[in-house]
């Protein structure tokens, strides 16, 4: 432990949900479970695994479907998801947009 | 007289509760009292209970955060007015809060001007609250609101958003002087705009400089309209088309067959994901419901991320692309070839789109 976390107003904590979005990658098996990731670890488990379970389900659903992809691109206002289909395996981009870049 | 609503500011922080209450008491006229609120629950329990007509939300707050408070409020109370006051010098948070629905964003004001220039911004907003009364006009004809704003001798700007199209009309002194959309301009906007039957529009500061190149009275102009939407209908039903008198329905899918690449396409729903109408398939079935499915997901996890709106999603595969757009109540799907690239199919949804809207 520093110094530095003596002193209480340098070390106060704040216990907000606010994160920033993150730019990044991550990569999840067949199963939906995140094998890799470049993204911050500010950035909550949870809404990774939600990404994941969100576009494997599409993929799956396709599949079921008989609707072949392989790329699936969503552009949210301020957020743009890409992920990229690999033998039941997923690699994802997340990458933050502003309000003018996401809209036509 | 109008109600006066209250105003209520949100934040962790006491000191700044009670400077920002003694000063929106003070400065602000057009409210019937400002209360506060240090969590987000407690904030919510007060919109349940008391009139609250401007909301003032920090960001930062411990538990539940700025922006699932904003995202609640905006879904619950959509006449509430909502301003963010935080200290996040941060673009992505103000694209979020913008994303969310919030009308204002302020960092914390640090000089004496900059706090003046923020209370002058609240009593404008409560100000046009008092007056105006309510926001959100339902079941009103875009003609409807010109006549409302014409006989309240209003000058101001009508920013009109239909689909991806908008448009703007000038008003001074109760009068239709310019109206401009895409590259329409003058009365000929004025009759594009009015035969749309959907969209919002917003009150902006008027313009008394703004040149005039519309001359006809605004009961000339509603007159000319209605004829002119009179014999469009008349025709349809000459030509055995059926008319359509709930509002617009997209135009025939057919019709997709003179844009390049496009091969398929289905309209539906978007709750209950019933297909409406649907061209260049057999069986849109098995397209519709991944489509539903897969757009009903991306909401949800919209709202988690607290992101925005799903504003389209493109799919590439061998076979086929695909491009899933929401569109009003509806979300339409089309399939395009497979050797289009993803920003041509982009920019070919967003011509069918706008075709669609206008």
């Amino acid at each position: 432990m520093g110094l530095l976390s003596f002193i209480p107003f340098l070390n106060r904590k704040t216990d907000t949900d606010l994160f920033r979005l993150p730019s990044g990658s991550f990569t999840v098996d067949p199963n939906g479970v995140v094998v890799s990731s470049t993204l911050p670890q500010s950035f909550p488990q949870a809404h990774v695994r939600d990404i994941a379970r969100c576009v494997m389900s599409c993929f799956k659903r396709a599949q079921q479907n008989r609707i072949q992809i392989s790329e699936v691109h969503l552009h949210f206002s301020t957020l743009k998801i890409t992920a990229r289909e690999m033998k039941g395996s997923a690699m994802i981009f997340v990458t933050p947009t502003s309000l003018e870049e996401s809209s036509y | 007289m109008a109600l006066l609503t209250k105003i209520l500011i949100l934040d962790d922080d006491e000191e700044i509760l009670a400077l920002f209450q003694k000063l929106l008491s003070q400065h602000v006229t057009a409210s019937a009292g400002v209360l506060t609120a240090n969590s987000g629950q407690r904030a919510l329990g007060l919109l349940e209970s008391e009139q609250i007509g401007l909301m003032i939300v920090d960001l930062n707050l411990p538990r539940m955060d700025g922006l699932q408070v904003i995202s609640i409020v905006r879904r619950k109370y959509p006449q509430t007015r909502l301003v963010v006051l935080t200290s996040l010098h941060d673009e992505q948070f103000r694209a979020r809060a913008y994303a969310l629905g919030v009308d204002q964003y302020w960092l914390k004001p640090e000089t004496d001007m900059e706090t003046g220039m923020f209370l002058e911004s609240m009593e404008a907003l409560m100000r046009r609250e008092a007056q105006v009364g309510f926001r959100g006009v339902q079941n009103k004809s875009l003609g409807d609101i010109i006549q409302i704003e014409c006989l309240a001798q209003s000058t101001s700007v009508l920013k009109i958003t239909h689909g991806t199209t908008e448009a703007r009309l000038w008003l001074s002194r109760g009068e239709v002087v310019d109206a401009q959309t895409g590259e329409l301009k003058g009365e000929e906007a004025f009759q594009k705009i009015l035969s749309w039957t959907e969209g919002t529009f917003e009150s902006l500061p008027g313009d008394e400089s703004h040149t005039r190149t519309i001359f006809v009275s605004v009961q000339g102009l509603l007159l000319n309209s209605a004829q002119a939407f009179d014999e469009a209908i008349q025709e349809q039903v000459a030509s055995g088309a059926e008319a359509t008198p709930q509002g617009p329905r997209p135009p025939a899918l057919s019709g997709l067959s003179g844009y390049v690449g496009v091969e398929c396409a289905v309209v539906q729903d978007a709750s209950t994901g019933q297909s409406e109408d649907h061209w260049g398939i057999h069986d849109p079935k098995s397209i519709s419901d991944w489509a539903h499915q897969s757009m009903k997901d991306f909401r949800s996890l919209g709202e988690r991320l607290k992101v925005g709106e799903i504003r389209r999603v493109l799919c590439a595969g061998n076979e086929r692309k695909f491009a899933i757009s929401p569109v009003g109540t509806r979300d339409v799907c089309v399939g395009f070839q497979s050797r289009l690239g993803l920003t041509e199919v982009r920019d070919i949804l967003r011509t069918i789109l706008t075709q669609w809207a206008s």
